[in-house]
């Protein structure tokens, strides 16, 4: 028995069962936890039919089951389990809370009504009811659920045409001209200063500033003629049958789930999945798209990848090509290690401590010193915060750029000394070249990392909700002062910080899977580069 | 005692190229070095080389010449010093960091500390193979064109006849030509190999090292190589260092047995392997030891 038990050790086959299973268990967790990403965010953009109930003392409910759990009962354990439901009623402005839990036993009946409808509003909620009449300018033009609901997407397109024009004048249009009056005023605050008061360039300053009031004035009044035009309403009922009017501009999509078929419900799916890319964040983020976190997160990526990149190539070139190798470089080798483990948020506190006080600081008293005490750079920003994010990736880049380096063969270097090139030509030529399949591993791994972290974001320029983008169309077209979004920071704040848990749930699920496939996509582009640079060296076949 | 006269030869510099070394410019202590054979034409003269390694002398105050447009093997067993005092010819030694050289080593009758404080004008004029055949990780045409480019050379006609005729010289354009701007590393090892001669004698070389360049081929790719070596001594001047006593017999026509780092013996090839004049010579020559 001891000896065959011995000859199985001897011939490794526990090892083999050994290694096999520690494989398979970090694959397994791996999956599940994709999985379990995959199937929740699906769910939230899959139409749930519109289920009506009658409970006790003749109340009715109407709404979409997002859930059931057992009823834990610590009295008896024994017994068989209670179950309850997770019912999403909406009406949050009727009833004050849109989610409830119902018990199987109080309900009497139930049934899937086909005339009820979902209305996704721009505020307050989903709205579950039943559509009685569609007015315009007072006239009713349509009544009946059926025909009250043709009604609403025949004239959907025009009122969200009027809600974007009046949007893009509200922010697009004012917001231009109020950075120009910005502009203009702290100039002529720092002409002030200088102690010119009056010439040229001040009326100059102040007849363009009186041309951008009348600007404004216009926009303003364009603005209120737009809102009258949105006149269509339609009139609801509640299941408990209380009456509800609704502006159509308020109205961001209308459907009746009940009378969907298959088509129409993967139909409905991926246009929440184009909203969900696409659009702006609605109701603190809870509904709608995560669009400017997405540009917020490759914004971030990118710049720190352009910034990483150089400075930890240069400083692998320097450690492994140029530095006597010594205790010294050993030592500087392994704080670069380290450098790696330190804690992200530490980052962030040197990123607030240094780039945005100090440096941020200084820039402002020198080049922005009309606008103080208002900071433009003293203040986090995507800048600052892509600087933080490149410390902290850095050790990355240089790590494998230096592994890089010392797997490049000694012969190919020899070769090019001994046929008379200088070592800057070795490296240049030979070198580098040679290196950038690594240089390309670290910067994947950089990215990966970068567009992971969110604890240094949160203190250097991440916010929860960014009036604009980094880069739009007004002049200098980057704005590296601006705060930004990210989908890490989005994960957490519509996790943990949103004032409806169960409202902004599904959201945690379908940004973290968004997160993962923008990282992979990232990485997916860099191993492409990588693979092309790889063949076209044939390093490989060393 | 090697305190060699590296400023009494800088005035040199100006006659080159017009000045061959003849026997006049040789010391008195070269000439009457007893292993020197008819050295009427010498490409490179060495005199009282020592070489260190830190605090290890490798190199013992060797004088020798090596005779123009004739192949050279340096033989002797492993770790006498050969490929150290090859590597002297091209300073590649320098790469060494604790490494030291004394005494005086003329390329083409000029010293070669005063050719140029930049090492490369020296490695333009003496090319060198390795061991390892190590083509970079780029195409056939780049290996070859690379030394061409980093002297300057530019315009596509030019380095295509440079590229065709390195790679006619050492027999491999006809079965290259088709591939040229394929990586050289999907190449044999043999092919390889002679690709790196191609490479080294695309910058024109006046003399071109082997150091033990067969060491990793097969014998029918050693047998492309010897051939080679033997046919390009009609335009440089060859110098191997090999394990193989066969083949300094076969390819050489003088070679140096090195033990210790001292240069025991050196002559005409025929001489050493039938007549050796000293003990040791014969005994390594015939497999008493090595």
């Amino acid at each position: 028995m001891r000896t065959t038990l011995k000859k199985v050790w001897r011939r490794g086959d526990v090892f083999i069962w050994l290694s096999g299973a520690g494989l398979s268990l970090s694959l397994i967790m791996t999956a599940g936890l994709l999985f379990s990403i995959f199937t929740n965010a699906a769910k939230f953009f899959w139409p749930n039919a519109v289920a009506a109930f009658s409970v006790e003392e003749g109340r009715n409910l109407l709404g979409q089951i997002t859930g059931e759990e057992a009823i834990p009962d610590p009295e008896n354990p024994k017994a068989p389990p209670k179950y309850r439901i997770q019912l999403n009623q909406g009406n949050r402005d009727i009833y004050g809370v849109d989610f409830l839990w119902l018990g199987r036993e109080a309900i009497q009946s139930s049934h899937y009504p086909e005339g009820a409808v979902v209305l996704e509003r721009r505020e307050w909620g989903n709205f579950y009811g039943f559509i009685r009449e569609v007015r315009d300018q007072g006239k009713i033009i349509a009544s009946g659920p059926e025909k009250g609901l043709a009604a609403v997407h025949e004239l959907l397109p025009a009122s969200h045409a009027i809600f974007d024009r009046i949007n893009r004048i509200a922010k697009k249009d004012i917001g231009a001209i109020n950075h120009y009056l910005e502009d203009n005023r702290l100039e002529l605050k720092a002409l002030a200063a200088e102690g010119i008061t009056s010439g040229k360039k001040v009326t100059g300053l102040e007849a363009e500033n009186e041309q951008l009031q009348k600007q404004y004035q216009e926009l303003e009044a364009a603005l209120s003629r737009l809102r009258k035009t949105g006149t269509a309403e339609v009139l609801l009922e509640t299941a408990d049958g209380q009456n509800k009017i609704l502006p159509l501009t308020m109205i961001v999509r209308a459907y009746a789930p009940n009378t969907f078929g298959f088509l129409d419900k993967v139909g409905f799916f991926f246009a929440k999945i184009w909203e969900f890319i696409w659009d702006e964040p609605r109701e603190s983020n809870t509904e709608g798209g995560v669009f400017p976190a997405i540009f917020g997160t490759v914004m971030m990526v990118l710049i720190m990848s352009f910034l990483a990149t150089p400075l930890g190539v240069l400083a692998a070139f320097y450690l492994r090509e140029y530095a006597k190798q010594g205790p010294m470089v050993s030592a500087v080798r392994i704080a670069v290690n380290n450098l790696a483990g330190v804690p992200s948020i530490v980052f962030g506190v040197f990123g607030v401590g240094f780039f945005i006080y100090f440096i941020g600081g200084s820039i402002d008293q020198f080049f922005f010193s009309e606008a103080l005490p208002t900071p433009t750079f003293g203040t986090g920003g995507i800048l600052w915060a892509s600087l933080t994010m490149a410390l902290l990736t850095v050790p990355v880049v240089i790590v494998s750029t230096e592994e890089g380096l010392a797997s490049v063969p000694k012969g190919i270097r020899e070769a090019s000394l001994a046929l008379g090139a200088t070592k800057f030509e070795t490296t240049w030529r030979v070198v580098i070249p040679a290196v950038m399949p690594s240089i390309l591993t670290g910067l994947i791994l950089a990215m990966a990392r970068a567009a992971g972290e969110v604890a240094p974001l949160m203190i250097t320029g991440v916010v929860k909700l960014a009036p604009s983008l980094p880069l739009d169309g007004i002049w200098p077209f980057i704005h590296l002062e601006r705060k930004f979004m990210h989908l890490g920071f989005h994960i957490y704040d519509v996790g943990f910080q949103s004032p409806n848990v169960d409202a902004a749930r599904p959201m945690v699920f379908t940004t973290t899977l968004l997160l993962i496939v923008i990282v992979l996509l990232l990485n997916f582009s860099a191993i492409l580069l990588r693979n092309r640079l790889r063949k076209k060296l044939a390093v490989s076949g060393v | 005692m090697a305190e060699i006269k590296l400023k009494a030869q800088q005035s040199d510099v100006s006659a080159y190229p017009q000045k061959t070394a003849t026997e006049q410019a040789m010391t008195p202590k070269i000439k009457d070095h007893p292993a020197l054979p008819g050295l009427e034409n010498p490409m490179v003269e060495i005199e009282n080389l020592d070489f260190y390694y830190g605090g290890k002398k490798a190199l013992n105050n060797i004088s020798m010449i090596i005779p123009r447009h004739k192949v050279t093997a340096f033989i002797g067993p492993s770790g006498c010093g050969k490929s150290t005092l090859l590597r002297c010819l091209n300073r590649m030694n320098d790469l060494v960091e604790s490494a030291r050289m004394e005494g005086t080593i003329r390329i083409g009758g000029v010293d070669m500390h005063t050719m140029s404080e930049d090492v490369s004008v020296l490695r333009k004029r003496v090319g060198m193979v390795f061991q390892k055949f190590n083509p970079f990780p780029k195409t056939i045409f780049e290996n070859v064109a690379y030394g061409p480019r980093i002297h300057g050379l530019k315009g596509k006609a030019k380095l295509d006849e440079i590229v065709e005729n390195s790679l006619k010289s050492v027999a491999l354009w006809d079965e290259v030509k088709d591939r040229l701007h394929e990586s050289a590393l999907a190449l044999s090892g043999g092919q390889q190999q002679r690709l790196c001669i191609a490479r080294a004698i695309a910058v024109e070389p006046e003399v071109l090292l082997m150091d033990e360049p067969c060491s990793a081929l097969d014998p029918l790719s050693t047998g492309k190589i010897e051939e080679l070596a033997v046919g390009l001594k009609e335009k440089y001047t060859i110098v191997i260092v090999t394990h193989n006593m066969q083949q300094a017999a076969r390819i050489a026509d003088f070679t140096g047995f090195m033990l210790l780092g001292d240069l025991v013996e050196f002559g005409l090839t025929d001489r050493m392997f039938t007549k050796p004049g000293k003990k040791e010579t014969e005994d390594y020559i015939t497999g008493r030891f090595g």
